[in-house]
Formats: C-alpha cells, structure tokens, sequence
C-alpha cells in the first residue's frame, strides 16, 4: 500500500507511514480523491529532515472514518508537478509548501505567498508587494479595503475588481496577523505554555482549537481521555457554537441595517459566555480545557445553572429568529446572495458550515467522532442553496441543535469526577492527528516527536484555511454593498489562517 | 410593530446601571492577591506560563498575566485572584502586583497629560487597530458597546477612521506584517492623541513575546497614556480604564 490508514486521534509510529516517490504520492492522493465528495484533503504540508522536505498527506472519508496517510521525500530545489492543477482542493496546501521551504511547481496556477511566515524560504516576497491579479481596463475600477478594516476586526487585505456596483473578482491577502503559532508550539517545553497558545490561536475558537491539542497530546502521551472530562469538553464546545452563531446572526442583521435584530442577538450571545466565566473565570472559555484534564470540572450545580440559561435563552431566540425569517426586507438580502454552488464548495474541498450550505455533508462530529459525539446520535444540518440565507439558517437550526445535545447530555451528568493525573512522556518518533468540529468547520491539529519524545513538528490547521477561497467565489458578480453580509455570513478567521 | 413590541418587552432590561460598581457574576479573575505565607517561590514562578511570576519578594506582573488562574490553582494560599476588575494602569510598574498588596490600582494622575481631560472628558473616538492577537480583545472591545455594557452613553467609541479618532487602541503583540500598518495608522491620527494598549498580548507580547514572528519597536517611540490587562480584557475592565484616564482629576 501507498498509505496508512488511521483514525482519529490515533497515534502511530512515523515510520509506519509509507514513503513513496513523490509522483507516486501524486497519483495516490488525487485517486484517493477524484470524484468523490466524501473524501476531501484534512492537511497535507511538509517539514524538514536534514536538507531534505518530508511532505506527509492525510485524505480523510467522511462515511468510514478512515484517514488516510502517506508521504515522500523531495529536495528543497526539485520542481514538481502540482496536485492542484488536477484537483483545485490543494492550492492553498502547496502554496503554503512553497512558500515554507521554495520547492517550486511547474503548473501551479496561483503560486502566491500564503502568510509571509517569518521563517519563509524568500524574505524578498513582502507583505507590502503581494502581486495582487488585475485587469487592464478603462471599464473596470479596484477597490481596496485594508488591512485595518473599519470596525473592531482582524486585519486582511482585500482587493476587489468591479464592474460598475458588481464585482467580478475579489482577491484576499492574508498574513497580517501571523504571530509564528507552529514555531513556538516547539520552542516552548512546558506543557501549560503549550496549551496556553493553542488557546490564543482564534480567540472565538478557544474550546475547539485547545481540545484539538489535548486530544493530541493524550493520544501521544498513550493516555485514555476520562469520560467526565470528555463530557465537559462536548458541552464547552457546543456553548461555543451557540455563542458564536448567536453573535454572527446579530451581525449579519447590522450589516443589513436591522437594528432590532442586531441588538436582541447581540444581547442573546452575552448569557452564554457569561455562563463560561461562571463555570471557568473566562467569557471565552480561557484556562478551561488542559491535556489530560479540564481546570473546572462539569457537575451538578453548573448542571442547574446551564438549564437555567437556556431555558431564558431559547424562547428569546426562537422569537426574534421568527420575526427576522418574515421580514421580506431581511430576506431579500438574504436570498440568492453569495452563491457558491455544491461543485465549487466541493472541489474547493471546504468544510464545516461552509460545506453543509451547499448540501456538502461534511462535520466532523458524525464522520470521525470523538468525545461524546458518538452517543449523541449527531445529524448533520445541511442546506441546499449556498447562499446568505443558507448561511444564516445553518447557524439558527444548529443553535437549536446545541441546545438539544445539551439537554441531552445534562440528562447524564457524569457523578465521578476525575482528579488530576500526571501524563506519560509522549511516546518517541509518533505521528498523531486530531480533528475537532469547531463551530467554524474541521480543526486538525498534526503532531510529529522526535527520537527523545519531544515535539519535532506540529501542525495546525484552521477551518478558514479552505473556506477563504469560498468567500472570494460567493461575491463574483453580487453588487459590493453586499459584500459585509456575504463576509460576515461566513465569519472566517484571519488570526486560525495566520497562525 | 406589535410584535417588535413584544421582543423588546421580552428582553427586559439588559443594561448595567452603573458600570463602575456592578458585581460580575460567578468566578472571575480579576487583581491577584499574594499572601505573606511561604511556599517554594522557584516552583511557583515555573509554573506561569508567561513568567509573569518574580521571586523574592512574589510578584505578579498583569502586563504578562494570562489570568490562566494555574497559580492560584496550585498555591491557592499563596495566591488568589479577585473579582476587581479596575485592572488598568497609565504606568507600566503599577501593574506588577506585589507580595501581601490588597488595593485597588489607580492611574497615577501626575502622568495623566492636562490635555486629556480637556480634549476628550466629554467626548473619545477611537480607532482600534488588531495587531496579531486572537480576535478575543477585539470581540471584547465590540462587546464594551453593546447593549449591556452601552459604552457609547459616556461618549467614548470606536470609530472607522483613524481621521476622525483622538486615538488608537492596539490589540495583539503586533506581528512583523503589522509593523507598518500601526504606525500608518498612528500617523494618520490627528494630535494630540492618546495611545491605549488592550491585553496582556499588546502590554507584553504575553505568550508571543519572544516569537520571531513579532516586532514591538512601535511601542518604544511613544509614551502609552493606558495599560489594560486582560487575556481578552473584560469590557468593564475597558471602560473603567478609559473613563479614569479621561476623568477631571482633583484639583485642576
């Protein structure tokens, strides 16, 4: 075989990954792929050994849980074939291995600096010289917005091309808020350190991202997550959804001049991360969830206190979403508003919400379970028309999703709480994946140790990471003042991107 | 209409009357208190994933403080967090927390510029500028103007340009790629102007600060008139720095 197959959160020696020549590794991975929508690339990216550049693959499929590994060997200055000129879904993977370490590609379409990361092959490709695409054209006008944006937002470049109102390009320069997140993954030893900056990767993704890493570092350390603690981790992450989805409607409702519905929403997010500080000192979930442990366990009382909250929440939300879905002034600008169509959500190889908008059945939760997900009997919500109104339905049915795997869980609340247990030295030369369904899509997190046990190469990588491309696809030929509500409607990350 | 009506009857009232004295519910950590009891000190500073910890005497320096709470988890009589969330200091070495201290932090007025008050007592416009952070001060900064918190009622606000702002608030230990745009936006605001640093990543670098990635050489060219610590900053942790910095101070 040219791959391994493992599963989530599986820990495997690194040598057990075959290691084939790179047009084998080629050929292997696009027929892995190739016209099959429930299998799409989770990471494929590279590290150095010596002075040469392992590149490691992982094609997951969603209906058998399998996640499939292989990898090759090339030099820093060999030019390849490019995966992407035959499947679109590995532009931004190779871009990012060019940029990494130089190699270069001979039919790459797009090969443009990814993130200027500070340890990048050419330190003559500047933030400031991005070779944005344009159109020779007395007819046509730029627009430029950025990197600070007008509100209280990340920073991003974006460059449109327009016609008139319509925009018929848009390019999206990232990077800006690149901080070297995998590097100090390495350098920093301490374990709290660590968990410290896998919770500072996207502040609004504090539970998936730090849940990532500890089921990472569990698998490694070869240590069995306790139940109680799993069961805090499910519940914090499906508050996190609730509180985002929440937050991203009332935006979406600001961005279409709806005042009444960006105030209620707005308003409605605060009790849930008001419920985090409650139960863990942080309104986003902060300090909470430690490899090994959670720092303030789920019991009872928080138990009565969650209900509480939600029984408040739910009537509130369930009322103002009745009053913004029979607005027709909300709906026409939600309707047929930055389209991005099945095949394109599926060669783009997105995920999470911006997959399932455009019947893309892809969460992590039901295709590679872990936690308590198994047992909650998870369906997916999918629509089907990709557009704004997809969008914002995804986020009200899964806020109602949420509420419901809450109940459910609190039904159960786990009577033994676990003390703290003192972690194994993570076993020597091992490769581990994890993938978490954040509230924004797929999180994988990819760990590599080094013959002594300590990290050699750690890999992250956010749900924004494919969805971008989806954002710049779903405004073509929509007007620019739709621009904000297409944006916010996805809500993606600049600081999970970056890194 | 009448349904409108009814959401907002159902809302009640969310605003807090009074953000200067308002109890936050359940556990927060605000200012740490250090208890004169002895414990290993070498062990207690290890364990601050920040090195927010000094020896002899212990001290707790909230411009590097992550509020992870580890500390106070480990030495609980050693050290425990209080729910003060006056956190803000307009000097860097008011915010280092010293052994056996229990009072609040206050701005030092003798630093506080004449201007401030003058200029900006009735009315601040912010421009705030995400440098590299995790979107969470950001998220917190956006929540300091919801209905709950309603910044806006003391004039202060954020706003879109750097043309119609008194000054900038920085998020994030401002990464390399974001060197210049700060300083381009710190130029393009009109003088005088007010510096405000928002969390532990800005104040310090916080778990980044001796990333490669990150270039802090902004902060050394101007005085900063606010620190507010924070792993995101509380918005009344926010507001009450803002409003002290602007206040008429006694005597003037």
């Amino acid at each position: 075989m040219n791959y391994i197959t493992i599963f989530n959160n599986q820990t495997i020696p690194v040598s057990s990954i075959p290691e084939v020549d790179y047009n084998t590794l080629l050929e292997t991975n696009i027929n892995l792929v190739s016209g099959k929508s429930e299998r799409h690339c989770v990471n494929y990216y590279g590290y150095n050994i010596g002075n040469k550049i392992k590149l490691i693959c992982c094609i997951a499929d969603d209906n058998t849980h399998e996640i499939f590994v292989s990898s090759s060997k090339v030099q820093q200055n060999e030019k390849l074939n490019s995966f992407t000129a035959k499947l679109l879904c590995f532009e931004k993977f190779e871009r990012e291995i060019h940029e990494n370490f130089g190699i270069g590609y001979h039919d790459h379409p797009w090969l443009k600096p990814v993130r200027y990361s500070h340890n990048r092959f050419d330190k003559s490709k500047q933030i400031a010289n991005y070779p944005f695409y344009s159109i020779d054209s007395d007819e046509l006008h730029e627009v430029g917005v950025g990197p600070i944006h007008a509100g209280i937002i990340e920073p991003g470049h974006f460059r449109f091309i327009c016609n008139g109102e319509q925009i018929l390009h848009l390019e999206i320069q990232l990077g800006f808020q690149h901080r070297g997140i995998e590097d100090l993954f390495i350098h920093k030893k301490n374990i709290l350190q660590r968990a410290t900056i896998a919770e500072n990767i996207a502040g609004d993704t504090v539970v998936g991202h730090t849940t990532a890493f500890s089921h990472v570092w569990e698998s490694l350390c070869g240590y069995k997550t306790k139940s109680d603690v799993e069961f805090g981790r499910t519940i914090a992450l499906e508050l996190e959804r609730i509180a985002v989805h929440t937050g991203d409607i009332s935006a979406v409702c600001t961005d279409i001049a709806y005042q009444l519905g960006s105030s209620v929403f707005g308003r409605l997010r605060t009790p849930i991360i008001n419920y985090f500080q409650e139960w863990g000192g942080n309104r986003l979930g902060k300090g909470l969830i430690r490899p090994g442990r959670n720092q303030f366990s789920f019991n009872k009382l928080l138990g009565e206190r969650l209900k509480e909250v939600l029984d408040k929440f739910e009537p509130d939300f369930t009322e103002m979403n009745e009053e913004l879905f029979s607005l027709p002034s909300a709906l026409s600008r939600f309707e047929r508003t930055g389209v991005v169509s099945f095949e394109d959500v599926s060669s783009i190889g997105a995920v999470g919400m911006a997959a399932r908008m455009s019947g893309l059945n892809r969460d992590v939760r039901l295709s590679h379970p872990y936690g308590l997900y198994s047992e909650l009997n998870h369906e997916p919500i999918i629509k089907h028309h990709g557009d704004v109104y997809s969008r914002v339905q995804i986020r009200k049915h899964e806020v109602w999703q949420s509420i419901k795997h809450i109940r459910n869980l609190l039904n159960n609340i786990p009577e033994e709480i676990s003390t703290d247990t003192e972690l194994n030295k993570p076993k020597q030369d091992s490769f581990t994946i994890s993938l978490v369904e954040g509230w924004r899509g797929e999180i994988c997190h990819c760990a590599i140790t080094d013959s002594s046990g300590d990290l050699l190469h750690y890999k992250v990588k956010d749900p924004s990471f494919h969805n971008w491309l989806a954002l710049a696809l779903a405004v073509r030929n929509n007007e620019i003042s739709d621009f904000p509500v297409c944006n916010k409607s996805f809500n993606l990350s600049y600081c999970g991107h970056d890194l | 209409m009448l349904n409108n009506v009814k959401i907002l009857y159902h809302q009640g009232k969310q605003f807090i009357p009074d953000v200067t004295t308002v109890n936050v519910p359940g556990i927060f950590r605000g200012r740490p208190i250090i208890s004169p009891e002895k414990v290993d000190e070498n062990k207690l500073a290890e364990i601050c994933p920040t090195s927010a910890i000094n020896k002899n005497p212990v001290s707790i320096d909230l411009g590097k403080c992550t509020f992870c709470g580890e500390c106070a988890r480990v030495f609980s009589n050693k050290i425990s967090f209080t729910k003060d969330y006056k956190l803000s200091a307009n000097k860097r070495e008011n915010l280092i927390i010293k052994e056996g201290v229990d009072k609040p932090i206050e701005l030092n007025s003798e630093l506080i510029r004449k201007e401030i008050h003058k200029m900006f007592g009735g009315s601040l416009k912010l421009r705030q500028i995400s440098a590299a952070g995790d979107n969470s001060c950001e998220a917190e900064l956006n929540a300091a103007g919801n209905v709950n918190f309603d910044m806006g009622r003391f004039g202060i606000e954020f706003v879109a340009s750097p043309r119609h702002a008194d000054g900038i608030v920085i998020t994030g230990p401002i990464s390399e790629n974001m060197a210049e745009p700060v300083q381009i936006c710190y130029d393009a605001t009109p003088s005088p102007k007010i510096i405000i640093l928002a969390g532990t990543d800005a104040i310090s670098g916080g778990i980044f600060s001796d990333s490669r990635a990150i270039n802090r050489s902004f902060l050394e060219k101007y005085p900063i008139d606010l620190y507010v610590p924070g792993n995101p900053v509380h918005p009344l942790t926010f507001i009450n720095g803002v409003l002290s910095l602007i206040a008429k101070r006694k005597g003037n």
